[in-house]
């Protein structure tokens, strides 16, 4: 199908993107498109004016400071994400999302920012900042704001973002020391969006677990972190006994929702796999710290 | 680049002017500011030759090169691609010579119907020219956004895999 009319406006400066978002009730940004025009082609979505913040200066940037921490502006795409050897080497758990992101075409426009604002349930990029205790970072006519990874995604498709919000950029903050990551997920084809899958990042002292997350996505209506099998995992190396418990606490805690791909319990076994899967993987990883 | 760059383009719905390079010829035309990249080089440029399967972004049969990447021209407005460099499938052969991926994908029996076959060679081509060294696995991962509906794959990753032949040594790779 196509897209129902609109108003378009493209913008060379932040400060007119805003004007724009705080002065029209129905307007969304247009970043790459690969979410939004979808939903205008299927007509679940019918805003009246677009923003396209393609041509604004400055937010296609990918920053590192000193200390390791990742900023990624709007507009930098999957593709920039996936290529960027910075982005490999200081926060490689986000690096190893990328690839799981659609298929070339689609990373080849879609972008970071817009994944984790458009915040589908499926999504890798919303388990990845929920993993990695990433900023927000909000920018609007009132001023800007961070929010915290954890406060961000609300509900289906939903964000703490306001309507008359752009959301800049997101924050990264410097790995800890012994941090290994990893994103394992189960899709029909690769590159679709997956039935269930896993961003997890552990951090070792040695063999030992000190910290844990195990964000999930596609098993809820938004990313969510399982908090008793973390716990669990912490303080042993992630052995068989601590993986059987945390694999236990996963499958009580998700209550994933059930459709064509798959019922609730296949998904709720998956995740159970997935978690298998990724503390193995994190705990045969020597050397260098992720 | 059209001068639209360098101020807030504003289009209220009714029409707006495309100016942007296709196949190497500068073009310009006024579409509707909702038409489709895909929809504008259909039907306002007559280049029917970029197929329509799904008009979300899950088929790959409208794939294009543009600015040197692919890209679906589904999920792409027209108005997006003001200034920008644009392939098609109409670009590929040269004066009446197919270019390599056209006759190896013929050579191997890469198209039944073809409705898929201009998504598959442009992600091919930009795929090739991006790094032609592929191997196997990659062509098989890079091609996974593309649907065929009647070849069952295994002759197009030989088309693939005969282009890369061709234009490394010559040798399409037939045997
Ligand atoms: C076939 C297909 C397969 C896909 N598979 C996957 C997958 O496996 N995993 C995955 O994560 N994604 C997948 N995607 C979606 C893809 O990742 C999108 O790129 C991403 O979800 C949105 O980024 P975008 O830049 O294209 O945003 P747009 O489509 O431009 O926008 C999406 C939404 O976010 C809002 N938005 C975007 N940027 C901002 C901003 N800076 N500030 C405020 N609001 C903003 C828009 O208003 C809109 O509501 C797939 C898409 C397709 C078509
Ligand atoms: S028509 Fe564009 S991907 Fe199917
Ligand atoms: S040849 Fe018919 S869809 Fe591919």
């Amino acid at each position: 199908m196509k897209a129902p009319p609109f108003a378009y406006a493209r913008p060379t400066t932040l400060d007119s993107a805003l004007e724009l978002l705080a002065g029209n009730d129905d307007a969304k940004v247009l970043a790459g498109g690969q979410s939004l025009l979808p939903v205008m082609n299927l007509r679940l979505g019918a805003p009246a004016l677009l923003v396209d913040i393609s041509r604004i200066p400055m937010l296609d940037r990918i920053v590192v400071d000193d200390d390791g921490a990742v900023t990624i502006g709007a507009l930098v795409t999957h593709a920039a994400v996936e290529a960027s050897p910075e982005i490999a080497s200081h926060q490689p758990i986000v690096a190893a999302a990328a690839p799981h992101i659609g298929h070339r075409a689609i990373r080849n426009r879609g972008t970071c920012v817009g994944s984790i604002a458009h915040a589908d349930p499926a999504a890798e990029m919303p388990a990845v900042c929920l993993a990695t205790d990433a900023m927000m970072i909000a920018t609007s006519t009132r001023g800007d704001r961070a929010i915290p990874a954890a406060d961000f995604f609300t509900g289906f498709l939903e964000t703490d973002l306001a309507d008359d919000e752009l959301l800049a950029a997101v924050r990264f903050p410097a790995s800890p020391v012994g941090a290994r990551g990893t994103v394992v997920e189960v899709a029909r084809r690769h590159g679709d969006y997956a039935l269930a899958g896993l961003a997890c990042r552990l951090v070792f002292d040695g063999d030992t677990i000190t910290d844990a997350a195990l964000a999930y996505f596609g098993v809820g209506p938004h990313a969510q972190r399982v908090a008793p099998a973390e716990a669990a995992l912490v303080g042993t190396s992630g052995d068989d006994d601590a993986l059987d418990e945390a694999v236990r606490l996963v499958a009580a805690t998700l209550d994933p929702p059930a459709d064509v791909h798959g019922s609730a319990n296949y998904r709720r076994h998956l995740a159970g796999v997935l978690c298998r899967r990724a503390v193995t993987e994190l705990r045969s990883e020597t050397g260098e710290a992720r | 680049m059209s001068d639209t760059m360098n101020e807030t383009h504003v289009a209220l719905g009714g029409d707006t002017t495309i100016s942007c390079t296709v196949n190497g010829q500068a073009v310009s035309v006024e579409v509707p500011v909702r038409t489709s990249l895909s929809d504008m080089l259909r039907s306002a440029l007559e280049l029917t030759g970029t197929h329509l399967g799904c008009e979300h972004g899950v088929c790959g049969a409208c794939t294009i090169v543009l600015d040197g990447a692919a890209v679906r021209s589904c999920l792409m407005l027209a108005v997006q691609a003001d200034g920008t460099e644009i392939r098609t499938i109409e670009g590929l052969a040269t004066d009446g010579t197919w270019h390599p991926i056209q006759q190896a994908m013929h050579d191997h029996h890469g198209f039944q119907c073809a409705f898929c076959s201009p998504g598959f060679m442009m992600t091919a081509v930009a795929m090739l020219e991006d790094d032609p060294n592929r191997t196997e696995a990659e062509i098989r991962e890079e091609l996974g956004g593309n649907l065929c509906r009647c070849t069952g794959y295994e002759s197009i990753i030989d088309g693939v895999l005969g282009a890369i032949a061709e234009m490394r040594d010559g040798d399409g790779g037939v045997a």
